[in-house]
């Protein structure tokens, strides 16, 4: 697991307008610039929030990438539930689960 | 100039990103406060306004993250996130960064901080700017605590740092407001968002209120955690503004938790600086 270089990632694309067209033009190139590991690489690819989330990226990062991929807020919440259900608890990172009700 | 004006409030991106989301009645009932809370500080005629934030990762990554840093700038630009997610069009606001170099200076003879002469403004200080001041015209002094990433500085570091920033603030010839701004208890943008510990918010405002250094300061980062979420470590905003106003009581003007901004809504303003 390499979650600084993955977090990093989410850092940069959140503020820089410029790597966002790169980005979006080929996803491949940008991520080569970032040590991730296999999994990390194939979840950003997918827009797996879920599973990005349960890889420990901090929420404050991963909600402006959850936008960036076109989700709503509710898409959003609901894409780390999923996570959770599907791979499993927290694995790094700040977050533990406490019910995960929330609000929404 | 004595410090002119001192007070708290939520920065949620929910509470403009997601405004009409909430029930109407707090909507307009959060939104009147922070009106009221603005006429406060217009009264003040404060020169500059310092804004003690928790910012989420907009200009301090892992690589290089500061306990507390204080911009020295002569303008900032905001919102650094997608305008239409926060429902604030990007603008530019201006510093003064004499103003901050004199007060990094004075600050520096108590508590260390880093500076920054280029900062982008995130949620956590354009929501409060946005209701505070509207027109974006009074001259900003952006402070950031790190309230996102553990190791955090210590609470009665915090509480000393508020106190160096008040003896800068009245050692210049300025007048100068502060206004702390972050979440009590939240689990922003995680499974649990929207969950609030109300019960917790309200004791830990009865100390604020208080100014009770104490009270305030003998939560640990494990109960904080533990009962308030990752977003509770944003009390250390709160607890600055204390340590500014030493002795001095406040009062919660609003508190309402508004699930879709993922946060209990506050307006508080310490007492003795409107007369």
């Amino acid at each position: 697991m390499s979650l600084y270089y993955l977090q990093k990632l989410f850092y940069e694309l959140n503020r820089n307008e410029t790597l966002q067209v790169e980005f979006r033009a080929n996803q491949e190139q940008v991520l080569d610039a970032f040590e991730l590991t296999g999994e990390e690489r194939e979840a950003v690819l997918l827009g797996n929030i879920g599973l990005l989330y349960v890889l420990g990226v901090n929420g404050q990062l991963l909600m402006h990438y959850a936008a960036f991929c076109g989700l709503a807020w509710p898409d959003y919440i609901q894409a780390m539930r999923d996570g959770i259900t599907k791979y499993g608890q927290v694995r790094a990172g700040l977050y533990a689960m406490t019910d995960g009700k929330g609000a929404i | 100039m004595p410090l002119v004006f001192a007070g708290v409030t939520s920065h949620a991106p929910g509470i403009t990103g997601r405004a009409d989301q909430a029930d109407p009645e707090l909507k307009h009932g959060f939104r009147d406060a922070l009106g009221h809370m603005r006429e406060a500080l217009e009264a003040s005629k404060s020169d500059v306004l310092v804004v003690v934030a928790a910012e989420h990762f907009a200009n301090f990554f892992f690589n290089n993250m500061p306990a507390y840093s204080m911009g020295m700038a002569d303008f900032y630009d905001g919102p650094i996130e997608d305008e239409n997610w926060l429902g604030i069009q990007r603008v530019r606001i201006p510093g003064n960064a004499d103003l901050s170099d004199r007060m990094i200076r004075s600050i520096m003879n108590y508590t260390d901080l880093g500076y920054a002469q280029e900062w982008k403004f995130d949620h956590g200080i354009m929501v409060p700017l946005h209701f505070l001041t509207p027109d974006f015209k009074l001259p900003v002094i952006p402070v950031n605590i790190n309230c996102q990433c553990p190791p955090l500085t210590p609470l009665h570091r915090t509480y000393e740092f508020g106190r160096a920033l008040r003896k800068a603030c009245d050692s210049v010839p300025e007048r100068v407001a502060i206004v702390g701004t972050g979440g009590i208890s939240h689990w922003p943008a995680t499974p649990d968002s929207g969950k609030v510990n109300v019960q917790w918010d309200n004791d830990f405002l009865e100390r604020w209120k208080n100014n009770d250094r104490e009270a305030l300061l003998s939560y640990s980062d494990e109960e904080t955690y533990r009962d308030a979420g990752q977003g509770g470590f944003e009390i250390r905003t709160f607890i600055a503004i204390s340590g500014a106003t030493e002795g001095v009581t406040g009062d919660v003007w609003y508190y309402e938790p508004i699930p879709i901004y993922a946060v209990g809504c506050t307006v508080g303003v310490v007492n003795g600086f409107d007369e």
